[in-house]
Formats: structure tokens, C-alpha cells, sequence
């Protein structure tokens, strides 16, 4: 019983840790129709900042989460007004350009601050244990998945209850009905971009708290199951992420503890593979937020 | 007196006829290279027909078909696969590993080996092809994912992990080991380069090339003509797939191992960047662009070592350290100022002067007529 609660707790960690990159990949992706490469980029951009400003500068942890997301949020921004946006008439353009992208910042970023793991900083108060009906479970995942409430939180608040919520959701229905009304969905799409940017660099100073270190390459691995979790979520819908995300992480976790090691990987894309058989063209909710 | 349309027309095709035979005419070049002495300097370390310089050309020459049957599936179908390194490892592993685990001899092995590849993707492509357009990528890199993580892994101590394993030279025909015959696997590659560009170029000219066009074009309306779409891009898929199985075969040969670098999502954006580097869609663009990334890729690595780089700032000393820095940047920039890639190229130079002529001749007929 302990196991299955400690299994429990740190599945939904690895799951919030998933919908923090994917629901920004979701957004982007149904609002633009670009699969964002560059998003784990993004990820690893916010490890890196967090930990120099944590390590090198020596801010506290929280500051240093801040300033993380913070270069995040500039990066994205920067990566649509710069080469997302110029190439606003050629879809197939602007992922190849984002493939391009997500390969140069790891490599820039390995090539400044080395390819090994760097440990993380863990403030006191988030590295010891709680128990929990007997299980020991690490405090960290339990930050982890509060920060990805709230994020789910306040996505669906903006979708939800903004105006600029309403044009996003409108432009992931029907992009060429909103410019048709006038609407600038280009102004939309850097706002989704800084969003997704913003949440995928909280994401990477989380992903460093869960892992304990950062590496370049850390994005990357990160971003092909956040990849698997926006297919299964139906493209597009926060709330498909956040479900998607949840299940490969239970999965992947009980897989791992009770098949052999890697046997969570594995399953997870078989998942994948029986949704995709079972419903070929929606995925779990098929729909919007 | 300007040039008559005709007398014009006339030349450019005669120049035309002549130009068609160039490729023949590289390929002998190729097929004499190993007996030519000639130094490279720049190009290559050694003389021309030195091992060392057969092996890069060798490579260069795998990835150019590599590159020339990914684009069979994005050029060509217009299909966006993230997983081909998938089947580029199949081919190199179920190879390397019929021979040391089941003890075939080669030639047996590397026919489990393209059939392997081709039945996985039949297996693979069957269900991610049941969604579409950037689903589609996102599944076949999903499956590509769990390929590499199991290479990674070492399954029952199979695929060695990490370490990959070694080809065995008892295995092989001894015309194909040791380092006096590269040569011959120069020649096995330069071979394996024909084989794909004539599958490609035959299948494309078939009906079913059409068919493909027109699912590139425009899915919907071949579903309208009355035709599946998803057979004809299985097909497109299992025979890139296979093609891509053959190279990991003539991979094994000419590194003599099977390492889980293959299998890995960076092998597929290299054959990305390989495509739309040369030209997606085009006759000979993705060959020229996997030739000249992967003479770059080695040349930068070699740049990256070099003590220019070393004495420079640390501000250009870091980027440039990095081969997979410059290759992403020169990517992003051949997609935002080269579309069509480098195959595209004359045609945009040729357009770019017929536009100034134009605007010339016009100036020069405005100026008549005020006069």
C-alpha cells in the first residue's frame, strides 16, 4: 500500500511536470498549427536561468524560479516576433524553423555551462519527506503538482474568462473566422507563445526540483512525451492535457516499478498507440479546454 | 537586335540535353575516385583515394540516399515523419545482431535486416497513419522514441546499450574488413546511392508517384477521385522505410558497429535538416544536402577543434564550439531566406535576373518612347 501511494504521489508529479510543457505545446499548437520543437528548448532555457540565478547569483529559490520563468516567458516572446512571425504564410516553415532552434539552444547551452548534470539548488524546506497514510513521499512532488493545479487553473480562468481568452479559443476553432472579424490573431499568437513559454520555463525549474540536477538535453527527453500527451489530449484542449498528462505519468511510473526498468517508456507509447486504434481522430476529449 | 525566341529556345534545350548526362558522368568520376590520388586540400584531409577520405565520401554518399528516401515521404507525400531513424537502426541492428546472436552469414542478416525494417514500418505505419498531418509526426516520433529508449536500454544484454556493439569480422566476407579494402565499402555505398535514387525515381514516375503528388498537393481531393489516400502513403512509408533498413545495413559495414546513436531523435532532424538544406521535393536536392551536411558536420567538428577557435573570445568561441549550434542556426536560416533549399536556388537567381532584365528593358523602352 505504501508503494502504491508513493507510486501515486510521484506519478502525478512526473504527470504535472508533463502538462507544464504540454499545455503551452497544446495552446500554441491548436491556436497556430505549429508543433513547437523549440518548447523543450524553452524548458531548458528556464532550468538553466533558474539554477544561475540560484547557484551563480545566489538568489533565494523562489526569486530564482521567478527570474527562470521570467527568461523563459523573453525567449518565447522573442521566438515569434523573430521567426515565427515572418513566416506566418508557410505552416511547414515555421516547425522547421523551431527544429532548427531546438536544436541550437542545447547545443549553445552545453556548449557555455558544459554537458554534465548540474545538481540543483534545493531550498531546505522543499528537499526533506512528508508521510503520508505511511507512505514517505518527497515534498517536491507535491509542490510539483500544486504548481500544475494552479496553472491548469489559471489557464482555464484566462480561456475562460478573458476577452483574450475568448479570441485564443475562437482562433483554435477557426483562425481564418476570427481574422475574418477583424480580430489580429497575430497578437494572440505572441501572447500564446509567451504563455506556453512561460509555463513550459516553470516547468523546467520544477523539472530540476524533480530530478534533482539539470542537463542540456533535459528539454528534449521532456518534450517527446509532452508530445505523446497532446496527441492523447486531443490537440489543442488544456483539460485533454491535463488528463493525458496524469495517465502517461501513473502509467509510466507503475510500469516502471512493477515491469523492468524502461517498461515505462514502453508503455506508454503503446498507450498511445491503442488510443490512436481505438479513436483515431479525437483522442481522449477531442475537445477545446 | 535582341535574340529571337526561337534561336533561344533552340540553345537552352540543346544545352539542356547535353546537361542531362551530367549525372552519369559524376558517377563514373565516383566509381574511379579510390584509384585517384588526387589531394583535396580544404575539401579533404588526405588524397582522394586515401582510406581515410573513401570513408567520409562513403558516409556522405549513405546519407545523401538516406536523405534522398526520407524525402520520398516529406518531399514527395507530404508526409512529416519524425521517426525515420527508426528504421535506419532496425536495419543496422536486427543486421549486426542476426549475424552475432542467430550466427548468419552476412548476406542473410542484412536481408533480415531491410525486411525488418520494412515489417516494422508496415506494423508502425499502419497505426500513425491513422491520424493525419502533424499527429502523424507527433506518433511516428513517439514510436521512434521507444526504439531508442529499448536500444538504450539493452534488452537481455542484445543491443549492448550505451556501448552498441561490434560488427563480427568472422561474420563478414573478408573483402569488406580491415582498412585496405575501403574501397569496397566506398563502392557498396556508392551502390546502395544508386539503388535509392532509382527506386525513388522509378516509384515517383509510376502511377502510384502521382498519386503521392496528389496526396502531397491535396489529400482531400484524392479521396474524392475515389481513392485511399492511407494505402498509397503506407506504401510511401514502407518503402522509405525499407530503404532506410538497407542503409543501416551499409551503415554497419563502413563503422562496423551498431551504437544507439542511430536510433536516436537526432539522427531524424539530421535527415530533416539534410532535406530541406538541398531542396524537399526536389530530383537532387536531398542527396547534395546529405552530402554536404555530413561533410560539414565532420568538417565542424574538426573547426570546433581547431586552435582558431580556441584563441578566439568566449563569445565566439562557445557558439562556434558547437557544430550542432552552427548546423541549427545555418537550418533556421536556409528555411527563412532559402526556401526550396539549395536545389532551389538557380531557379530563384535565373527569376531574380529575368526580373532585373525586365525592368531594365522597360526602363530602356520608357526612355524611347519620351524621346
Amino acid at each position: 500500500m505504501n508503494t502504491v501511494i508513493l507510486l501515486v504521489c510521484t506519478g502525478l508529479g512526473l504527470g504535472a511536470l508533463y502538462f507544464l510543457v504540454a499545455s503551452g505545446l497544446s495552446l500554441i499548437f491548436g491556436l497556430m498549427d505549429v508543433l513547437n520543437f523549440a518548447h523543450g528548448a524553452l524548458l531548458s532555457v528556464g532550468a538553466y536561468g533558474t539554477w544561475w540565478a540560484g547557484t551563480q547569483v545566489g538568489m533565494g529559490f523562489w526569486w530564482a524560479v521567478g527570474f527562470g520563468t521570467a527568461v523563459g516567458t523573453v525567449a518565447a516572446v522573442l521566438l515569434e516576433l523573430l521567426l515565427i512571425r515572418p513566416l506566418y504564410q508557410r505552416p511547414r516553415d515555421q516547425i522547421l524553423a523551431t527544429v532548427g532552434v531546438g536544436l541550437a539552444i542545447p547545443a549553445l547551452l552545453m556548449g557555455v555551462w558544459g554537458a554534465d548534470a548540474r545538481p540543483f539548488p534545493q531550498p531546505a524546506a522543499l528537499a526533506g519527506t512528508v508521510r503520508m497514510l505511511g507512505a514517505i513521499v518527497p515534498v517536491n512532488r507535491f509542490v510539483l503538482i500544486g504548481a500544475a493545479g494552479l496553472v491548469l487553473l489559471g489557464l482555464r480562468l484566462f480561456l475562460g474568462r478573458t476577452r483574450y481568452g475568448l479570441v485564443v479559443r475562437a482562433g483554435v476553432e477557426d483562425r481564418a473566422m476570427v481574422t475574418a472579424l477583424g480580430i489580429d490573431v497575430r497578437r494572440a499568437f505572441t501572447l500564446v507563445f509567451a504563455l506556453g513559454g512561460a509555463v513550459a520555463a516553470l516547468g523546467g525549474a520544477l523539472s530540476g526540483l524533480y530530478f534533482g540536477s539539470v542537463h542540456p538535453g533535459q528539454g528534449t527527453s521532456l518534450l517527446i512525451f509532452a508530445f505523446v500527451v497532446v496527441v492523447m489530449g486531443g490537440m489543442g484542449s488544456v483539460t485533454g492535457a491535463a488528463v493525458a498528462s496524469v495517465a502517461v505519468g501513473l502509467v509510466q511510473q507503475f510500469a516502471n516499478y512493477y515491469t523492468a526498468a524502461g517498461l515505462g517508456d514502453l508503455s506508454v507509447v503503446v498507450l498511445l498507440a491503442v488510443l490512436l486504434l481505438v479513436r483515431p481522430h479525437r483522442g481522449l476529449t477531442g475537445r477545446l479546454a | 537586335m535582341p535574340r529571337t525566341g526561337e534561336s533561344f529556345a533552340e540553345s537552352s534545350t540543346g544545352r539542356r540535353r547535353a546537361l542531362r548526362w551530367w549525372p552519369i558522368a559524376l558517377l563514373i568520376l565516383l566509381l574511379v575516385a579510390p584509384y585517384s590520388a588526387l589531394p583535396i586540400p580544404g575539401v579533404l584531409d588526405g588524397p582522394l583515394g586515401s582510406p581515410g577520405s573513401l570513408q567520409l565520401i562513403a558516409l556522405c554518399l549513405v546519407y545523401g540516399a538516406l536523405a534522398s528516401g526520407y524525402d520520398l515521404l516529406l518531399g514527395r507525400t507530404g508526409l512529416l515523419s519524425f521517426g525515420h531513424a527508426l528504421y535506419f537502426a532496425t536495419g543496422l541492428y536486427v543486421t549486426d545482431l542476426a549475424m552475432l546472436e542467430l550466427r548468419l552469414p552476412f548476406a542473410a542478416a542484412a536481408l533480415c535486416g531491410v525486411a525488418g525494417s520494412a515489417l516494422l514500418a508496415l506494423l508502425l505505419g499502419s497505426v500513425s497513419l491513422r491520424v493525419t498531418g502533424i499527429g502523424f509526426s507527433m506518433v511516428t516520433l513517439a514510436f521512434a522514441q521507444a526504439g531508442s529508449i529499448l536500444v538504450q536500454r539493452n534488452p537481455a544484454g542484445l543491443t549492448g546499450g550505451e556501448e552498441g556493439r561490434a560488427a563480427p569480422a568472422d561474420r563478414l566476407p573478408s573483402a569488406l574488413v580491415g582498412i585496405e579494402n575501403t574501397p569496397n565499402l566506398y563502392w557498396i555505398a556508392l551502390a546502395y546511392l544508386v539503388l535509392t535514387i532509382t527506386v525513388i525515381h522509378w516509384a515517383a514516375r509510376s502511377p502510384v508517384g502521382r498519386v503521392w503528388t496528389g496526396i502531397r498537393e491535396n489529400e482531400r481531393r484524392v479521396e474524392v477521385l475515389g481513392l485511399r489516400p492511407y494505402g498509397f502513403k503506407l506504401l510511401a512509408f514502407v518503402l522509405a522505410s525499407g530503404l532506410a533498413g538497407a542503409g543501416g545495413v551499409v551503415y554497419l559495414l563502413l563503422t562496423g558497429g551498431a551504437t544507439p546513436q542511430a536510433a536516436s531523435s537526432d539522427t531524424t532532424l539530421s535527415l530533416l535538416v539534410m532535406v530541406v538544406l538541398g531542396g524537399s521535393g526536389s530530383r537532387w536536392g536531398p542527396l547534395l544536402g546529405g552530402v554536404l551536411y555530413t561533410w560539414a558536420s565532420h568538417r565542424l567538428g574538426d573547426l570546433a577543434n581547431s586552435t582558431a577557435v580556441a584563441d578566439l573570445p568566449a563569445v565566439l568561441r562557445v557558439p562556434l564550439s558547437q557544430p550542432l549550434f552552427l548546423l541549427g542556426s545555418l537550418f533556421v536560416a536556409v528555411v527563412y531566406l532559402l526556401p526550396g533549399g539549395l536545389a532551389g536556388l538557380p531557379a530563384r537567381l535565373r527569376g531574380r535576373v529575368r526580373r532585373v532584365a525586365r525592368s531594365l528593358t522597360d526602363a530602356a523602352a520608357d526612355a524611347r518612347t519620351r524621346t
